[in-house]
């Protein structure tokens, strides 16, 4: 589905972030990209929302170079992005509404449109029909980070794209969500990419796990992880183990 | 703020009035009774109405192009970092200028008529706010955005959807801090070349006619024309912005 090729990317002034970096992608994978603060995650999770561009190769998505963010991905950053003057209802309907504005022009909205939900459904299926008319600052943070995935939802996307999604959240909140997010990916097929410096929140969460650890990037370093979202694996012995060799790789590299 | 206490604070300045007009006990400042009787008298009776009709629509006519032109020029400046690079030395030299100096200016060039005084409303309004919503707009969270282009939106959706609700309060604070001057400036424009509008009926009573009671009722009339354009704007903040007023 994602074919990375030979990509290299540094922001103006800086050094670079990849240097003719390759990775695929197939359809329906779980993905976690770990890394320490500075490593090019977040900047990787932009690349591929069509966001930013790679001063040097090229990214696909389904056979298409991507150009600009593409009608069929999701992306859910770190403070939700949500509008603080709209209620949480209005949130959800976001963009439906940006594709209304615009009509199935192919470009920012996909050709004949129809969504399968309604927002009352997302509304609802996400837990958050009961706050609809709330604002985003009279709510707590996983509501918000419900909300934000609602919106996202909505849309049907066949990528979801989240960027340190839970990171602000308590403990009990954070795994509550996670679950969620592998279920509703299990459920509508998506493929996810969620990008997170915690390795808890990697093992628990990609399938495989992309390590971003040394700048700039050339190598995709890929852990295996068949076992996420599978239930007991959160505490399991693998996922110990795993746990403690991306420890050790991320101090080894830091170190 | 609550109502009652701005009631109290109205209340507690008329009787400070009355102390005061007692204390001097002189014609040039009457009682707040007496200059009372004497508004609705002029209300009823005399042409108040008309110059608070005609003062209103000047000031009125002056916010409304301010807000029509400097609230989407500040929009486009904010929004472009070329178009902000490229205006904000002019906006820069500009704003910190009086813009009541150029009274003189503008009356030689457009004459003695309300186009000259709405002009001057327009100049003083418009650069406050074109300076807070150019502010505002380049001030965004770039998350936000981000976020909102990933949901398809190009750079018209992104005004529609993000820039102009996100300015919206910073039109209204530029405004509500700028009502003051433009009442201030309004009666400046109205002390000549016209027979009509509250600066004019203030200055006629009060330096022409000797009328002082009259010359404090067009002060209050000009004190409620702000203060009432004070309150719509705040009203105008809570139907439009209520997610700023949630807790």
């Amino acid at each position: 589905m994602i074919n990375i090729r030979s990509i290299g990317f540094a922001y103006s002034n800086l050094s670079p972030l990849f240097k003719n970096f390759s990775l695929e992608i197939s359809r329906g994978e779980t993905w976690a990209i770990l890394g320490p603060s500075g490593c090019g995650k977040t900047t990787l999770l932009y690349l591929l929302a069509g966001l930013r561009f790679p001063i040097a190769g090229s990214i696909e998505i389904d056979g298409e170079r991507l150009t600009r963010p593409r009608p069929h991905s999701g992306l859910i950053l770190q403070d939700y992005g949500l509008l603080p003057w709209s209620t949480v209802r209005e949130n959800v309907e976001l963009g439906l509404r940006v594709r209304k504005f615009y009509g199935d022009d192919g470009k920012h909205a996909p050709i004949n449109f129809q969504p399968e939900n309604s927002e009352a459904y997302w509304l609802e299926r996400l837990g958050i029909d009961t706050i609809a008319d709330k604002y985003p600052a009279q709510i707590s943070g996983g509501q918000r980070q419900r909300t934000a995935i609602a919106r996202t939802l909505a849309l049907e996307p066949d990528l979801l794209l989240m960027d340190e999604p839970f990171s602000s959240l308590d403990e009990v909140t954070r795994e509550d969500l996670q679950s969620l997010t592998l279920s509703l990916c299990a459920e509508k097929q998506l493929t996810l990419i969620v990008v997170t410096h915690a390795i808890e929140e990697a093992v628990v969460l990609g399938k495989r796990i992309l390590l971003l650890d040394e700048v700039p990037t050339r190598t995709a370093k890929v852990f295996e992880n068949p076992a996420a979202g599978t239930e007991g694996h959160r505490g399991s012995k693998d996922y110990q183990e795993l746990c403690n060799l991306l420890r050790r790789e991320m101090q080894h590299e830091t170190a | 703020m609550k109502r009652r206490d701005v009631l109290l604070a109205a209340v507690a300045l008329l009787v400070i009035w009355q102390a005061a007009a007692m204390i001097v006990n002189l014609p040039i400042l009457p009682q707040p009774l007496e200059v009372l009787r004497v508004f609705f008298r002029e209300l009823r009776r005399g042409d108040m109405l008309i110059h608070f009709a005609v003062s209103l629509w000047r000031v009125t006519a002056g916010m409304v192009l301010s807000v029509f032109v400097a609230a989407p020029a500040g929009l486009a400046i904010g929004g472009s970092k070329r178009l902000d690079r490229f205006f904000s030395p002019f906006i820069y030299l500009l704003y910190p200028i009086p813009k009541v100096v150029l009274v003189p200016v503008v009356i030689l060039f457009l004459g003695i008529g309300d186009t000259a005084k709405i002009a001057i409303l327009f100049l003083i309004l418009f650069f406050q706010i074109l300076v807070l919503v150019r502010d505002q707009a380049s001030g965004l969270a770039p998350q936000l955005i981000q976020s909102l282009r990933s949901l398809g939106a190009g750079r018209r959706a992104l005004f529609r959807f993000i820039y102009l609700p996100a300015s919206l309060p910073a039109i209204l604070t530029a405004l509500r801090q700028s009502i003051g001057t433009a009442v201030a400036v309004l009666y400046i424009t109205e002390l000549s070349a016209t027979k009509y509008g509250l600066g004019y009926y203030i200055y006629y009573k009060g330096s022409t006619l000797l009328d002082y009671p009259a010359m404090y009722a067009g002060v209050i009339a000009m004190s409620l024309l702000g203060l009432g354009m004070y309150f719509s704007v705040d009203w105008l903040e809570r139907k439009w912005c209520k997610w700023k007023f949630v807790s």
